[in-house]
C-alpha cells in the first residue's frame, strides 16, 4: 500500500515537472467551457442543470485522456528507468496501480477546476446538486475507464505518440460500441445476445444514465470491472515485454 | 551470496545466455568480462529480476530471483547499464524516492548523507538529472545502488563514460565497499579487473569460457597480459 502511494506521488509530480500539465489543464478548461456555452447552449436552454456540460465529456476525454496516459509506461521504457523501477522492491501491481492513480488524480484535478460552471448554475437557478455530484462521479469513472485503456496502450510501445494514437483509437471503439453504426454491423449475422453484449460494452450506455444523476450499481460495476481488466492487461503486457 | 544454476535466456532462436552456472561468495568481487553482445547484461538483468530466465535458477542471499523476487531485490543494490533515472527529478528527489521505496528511515536514512558526500553529489542535489553530465549521472546511479548498504552489489559498467579521475574514484569506492559484500561488476576495461576484482569470468556467446583469478587468467598468455588472453579465448 505504501509503495503505491510513493509511486503515485512521484508520477503526479512528474506531470507538473513540465509545462505539459498546465497546457493540458488550460486546454481542457477552455474546451469544456466552449462546448458547454456555445455548442451546448447553456444559457439559451434556460434550464438550471449541467447536462450540456456533462454530455460533451466523453468526446473531450476521447482526445485528452490518452494524452494524460501516453507517457505512463512508454517513457519508462524509452528512458530505461523501467529497469530501475522493476528492480526495486516493488511489485508490478503496485507500479501499475500507483501510476494509474496518479493519472486519475490529475484528471480529477481537471474536473475539480471546472467548479466555476457549478457556481454559475447555482447563481442562476437552483439545480439538483445531488444529480450534479453524481454526474461528476460518472465523469471520474469514465476517465478511469479511458485511462486504463490508455495505460495498456502506453505499455505496448516505447513511443508516447504511438501510445496516444492507439489510445484514442481504442477509446473510440469503446465509446461508440453502443451506437447503431457499430451494432448494425453485428445485427446482420450475430445472434441477439452478442449484439446486446457489444451494446453493453459501450461507455456511453453506462455514462449517460450516471450523467443524468442516476447512479445504477450495474453501471458502477461496469466501470470498475472494465478499468480493472485493462490494468491487469497492462501488468501482463509489462511482465512479458518490460525488458524489450 | 549469488548462485546461478544452468541460467539460460533464449530470444526466439537466439540463445543470449546459455546454461551459466557460478557462485559468488561474500568478500569476492567478480569481474564479468566479454565482448559486446556476449550476454553480460542479460545475465545481470536476470539476477536483478528484470529479465525472466527461460530456464535455470538464480538466487541472491538464498532468495530465488523468480519465486522470491521481492526478498531477493531487497538485498540487492543494482546499477543498470547506462544508469537510467527519472530525468525530470532533481538528484535529491530521486534519491529520496528510492530511499522511500527501500523503507530507509532513522539511522539508515542518515546514511544517505554519507553516500551523497562520498560520491560528491552535494553540489548537484537541487539539479534535475537530465541536466547532469554523464559522470554525475553514473554517480547518482551508484548512490541509489549502495544507499541501503546491500549485502549484494551488481554493477553493470559502473565506470563507463567517466574520466580517468572519476574512474579511479569509483574503483576505490568499490574496493572500500567490498569488505564482506558479494559484488559483480561488468566492464570492458581489463585494467579494471586487476584494480578491483578478486576473480574474473569471461563470457562469450552466452557461455562461460574462463573463470579464474585475474593473475591466473593473465598467466594463460605467453605475454602475461590480460588483453591477449581475452582476445584468444573470445575470438
Amino acid at each position: 500500500m505504501r509503495n503505491i502511494g510513493i509511486i503515485m506521488r512521484r508520477e503526479l509530480a512528474s506531470y507538473f515537472a513540465t509545462p505539459l500539465a498546465y497546457i493540458f489543464l488550460l486546454i481542457f478548461l477552455v474546451l469544456v467551457n466552449l462546448f458547454t456555452f456555445y455548442l451546448g447552449e447553456f444559457f439559451e436552454r434556460g434550464q438550471a442543470d449541467l447536462n450540456p456540460f456533462f454530455s460533451y465529456h466523453p468526446w473531450l476525454f476521447l482526445f485528452l485522456i490518452p494524452a494524460v496516459s501516453m507517457r505512463l509506461w512508454a517513457d519508462e521504457r524509452r528512458s530505461g528507468s523501467i529497469e530501475l523501477l522493476m528492480t526495486l522492491p516493488v511489485t508490478l501491481w503496485q507500479a501499475v496501480l500507483g501510476k494509474f492513480l496518479a493519472a486519475w488524480a490529475f484528471t480529477t484535478l481537471a474536473l475539480v477546476l471546472t467548479f466555476p460552471i457549478w457556481i454559475s448554475v447555482n447563481y442562476l437557478g437552483s439545480p439538483d446538486n445531488g444529480a450534479i455530484l453524481a454526474a461528476y462521479v460518472g465523469s471520474m469513472l469514465l476517465a478511469a475507464g479511458f485511462l486504463s485503456i490508455g495505460s495498456l496502450a502506453s505499455a505496448l510501445t516505447r513511443n508516447p505518440v504511438v501510445a496516444f494514437i492507439v489510445g484514442i483509437a481504442a477509446c473510440f471503439v469503446f465509446l461508440v460500441a453502443g451506437f447503431p453504426l457499430v451494432l448494425d454491423a453485428f445485427r446482420g449475422w450475430a445472434p441477439q445476445p452478442v449484439v446486446d453484449a457489444v451494446a453493453s460494452l459501450g461507455f456511453l450506455t453506462h455514462y449517460e444514465a450516471i450523467s443524468k444523476g442516476v447512479i445504477d450499481i450495474r453501471d458502477l460495476i461496469y466501470f470498475v470491472l472494465l478499468t480493472t481488466w485493462f490494468l491487469m492487461a497492462t501488468a501482463v503486457v509489462l511482465d512479458v515485454r518490460k525488458s524489450e | 551470496m549469488i548462485r546461478t544454476e544452468g541460467l539460460t535466456k533464449r530470444y526466439g532462436a537466439l540463445t543470449a545466455v546459455d546454461a551459466v552456472s557460478f557462485t559468488v561468495k561474500p568478500g569476492e568481487v567478480l569481474g564479468f568480462l566479454g565482448p559486446n553482445g556476449a550476454g553480460k547484461t542479460t545475465t545481470m538483468r536476470m539476477l536483478a529480476g528484470f529479465v525472466n530466465p527461460s530456464s535455470g535458477q538464480a538466487s541472491i542471499c538464498g532468495h530465488d530471483v523468480d519465486a522470491d523476487s521481492l526478498a531477493a531485490r531487497a538485498c540487492l543494490g543494482y546499477l543498470p547499464e547506462g544508469a537510467p533515472a527519472y530525468g525530470e527529478m532533481t538528484v535529491g528527489e530521486f534519491l529520496a524516492f528510492v530511499a522511500d521505496l527501500r523503507r530507509l528511515r532513522g539511522a539508515a536514512r542518515a546514511r544517505i548523507e554519507a553516500v551523497i558526500e562520498r560520491l560528491q553529489l552535494q553540489g548537484v542535489l537541487g539539479q534535475t538529472i537530465e541536466t547532469l553530465s554523464k559522470g554525475f549521472r553514473r554517480r547518482v546511479g551508484l548512490a541509489q545502488a549502495i544507499m541501503h548498504d546491500p549485502p549484494v552489489l551488481i554493477l553493470d559498467e559502473p565506470t563507463d563514460g567517466l574520466d580517468p579521475n572519476q574512474k579511479h574514484e569509483v574503483r576505490s569506492l568499490i574496493n572500500e565497499l567490498a569488505g564482506d559484500k558479494t559484488v559483480i561488476i561488468s566492464t570492458h576495461i581489463l585494467e579494471e579487473v586487476d584494480a578491483v576484482c578478486t576473480r574474473a569470468i569471461i563470457i562469450a556467446r552466452g557461455r562461460i569460457v574462463a573463470d579464474d583469478t585475474p593473475q591466473g587468467l593473465a598467466a594463460r598468455a605467453a605475454s602475461g597480459r590480460l588483453d591477449d588472453v581475452f582476445r584468444t579465448i573470445t575470438a
